[in-house]
């Protein structure tokens, strides 16, 4: 019987793009240390910030600065990161609501350990040392 | 609510199994040619073709034209294909026949897990600038949902264990299943976290797979098939991609495609949900209006088998054949896309 071919590929995604006003001023917003939402159609204020509004599909356009700190809505514990994951030890997935933001958005929390973990908990951001204009320029979440 | 009468005439399916030998193409050519069997159409036939698949998983661009030799393309045929579960598929068929000159339609779905790293290579069908860059992965995103659903009081972690032991003991009658058996769910709590609040029993199995179905029209469906297996009605609804603005412990997009199928909320002999993380069905279930007692997933469902671009397509084939077997008169079919279920299709069917 012969053994299989095997074929080893790598799927990559690698565009430069221009990211326009919305996605473009969140992440130049990030380099400054500000996290920027965006005001929709009924007023509430959206983060991360959509070029459209979701409901009426307004195009929206006025940047609003939300947090630094946050809320921990829900979450989930990574025990074994993947190479994929912004952080190489375990940490919280969390959907985390900037204050003065009315939705939420999924980031990662360094807490150290599941214990230190709770929905409600108050977290601050921790900036990455030097920007790459990705969303990682906010390296992640830490307790507050 | 379709413009024409529109059934399920034929279907077969593979095993679900961590890992096949075939390739995605060798899986299709035995079911696509069980299936027209089985509804006695030959391939020269068939008025259109549509395929749900994913070049992602396969790991090549346009790798999905391949899978059209399962079809016989020459002499060259009518088809599509969809980047999309099969049932999305079989959604494009059933509008295609409703333009009314063609009379037949075949669609599958089919996907490999085993050569990829599923947790790392779904965070690319997630928004490119604010999530895909943190390799979310699915398990953690069905993690996050769990916890909401826990914390609005809505279900505990026992309840997600129940839904487990619940398919995996349907899926014993099941020779597709690739998880079945008896579960004490008191020792299912006992194991590990993977995401907390769930652990590994929640998700779904990694599987390679595949599904054929066969449609008819009319006169037709009932000249191939003693009892077809009509379709009701078919809709499909999406919300909005951000998990972080809207409400994860329910599915709107469902309730209104079940709505706009047809389905009035009256009784179901059969539900098949593509629920592939147990707190899912769960959510399902609500929003569908769905009793305690309802059949859910006699199949085992997503649970028991998850051959991805395959598996909703499956749930459709599940209910089709309980109507042409003639155990059951209606049955509701629900497909998903997207992450945590943004994106829901639900087929309402019945037997004559």
């Amino acid at each position: 019987m012969s053994q299989p071919r095997v074929v080893e590929s790598t799927l990559e995604f690698p565009y430069s793009r221009s990211l326009g006003p919305v996605v473009g001023g969140f992440l130049a917003g990030l380099k400054e240390h500000r996290i920027l939402g965006i005001r929709s159609a009924d007023g509430k204020v959206l983060v991360p910030p959509l070029e459209y509004d979701p409901n009426t599909g307004d195009t929206l356009d006025e940047l609003v600065e939300v947090g630094p700190a946050g809320t921990v809505g829900s979450w989930t514990w990574v025990d074994a990161p993947t190479p994929k994951h912004p952080l190489d030890h375990p940490f919280a997935f969390a959907l985390i609501t900037p204050d003065g933001a009315d939705t939420a958005m999924v980031h990662a929390v360094d807490a150290g350990s599941i214990d230190k973990m709770s929905t409600g908990m108050r977290v601050q951001p921790r900036w990455r040392d030097e920007a790459h204009n990705m969303i990682d320029d906010l390296a992640c979440w830490e307790p507050a | 609510m379709a413009a024409t009468d529109i059934a399920v005439v034929g279907f077969a399916q593979t095993p679900s199994v961590r890992k096949a030998r075939e390739s995605e193409v060798q899986l299709l050519v035995p079911i696509v040619t069980e299936a027209l069997a089985r509804a006695g159409l030959d391939r020269r036939e068939v008025g259109f073709t549509c395929a749900g698949s994913c070049d992602y998983l396969t790991g090549g661009p346009f790798a999905f034209v391949s899978n059209l030799e399962a079809a016989g393309a020459w002499p060259p045929i009518s088809e599509s294909h969809v980047e999309m579960d099969g049932a999305w598929a079989l959604y494009e068929a059933w509008v295609r026949l409703q333009h009314g000159d063609i009379d037949t339609a075949l669609v599958f779905g089919s996907g490999k897990s085993s050569p990829s790293k599923p947790e790392e290579m779904w965070a690319q069908q997630l928004d490119p600038y604010y999530l895909a860059p943190l390799g979310v992965d699915p398990a953690s995103l069905a993690g996050i949902q769990a916890r909401a659903l826990i914390d609005a009081g809505k279900a505990t972690e026992r309840d997600f264990a129940e839904v487990v032991a619940r398919n995996r003991a349907n899926a014993k009658d099941n020779p597709n299943a690739q998880v079945s058996g008896d579960y004490s769910v008191d020792k299912l709590l006992q194991a590990p976290y993977v995401r907390a609040p769930l652990r590994a029993h929640d998700f779904p199995p990694i599987s390679d797979g595949a599904v054929a179905v066969v449609l008819a029209r009319g006169d037709r469906a009932r000249e191939l098939c003693d009892r077809p297996a009509w379709i009701r009605g078919l809709d499909h609804r999406i919300e909005v991609h951000q998990p972080g603005m809207r409400d994860l412990t329910a599915s709107t997009s469902t309730t209104l495609a079940a709505r706009k199928a047809g389905y009035d909320g009256g009784p179901l002999d059969v539900i098949e949900l593509s629920s592939t993380f147990s707190p899912q069905e769960i959510i399902l279930r609500e929003a569908l209006g769905l009793d305690a007692d309802a059949n859910v997933n006699p199949s085992g469902g997503a649970l028991a088998g998850n051959p991805v671009m395959a598996t909703g397509l499956v749930r459709i084939a599940e209910v089709a054949q309980r109507i042409v077997e003639g155990s059951a008169g209606r049955g509701l079919a629900h497909a998903t896309g997207g992450q945590v279920l943004q994106h829901n299709l639900v087929c309402l069917m019945e037997g004559d």
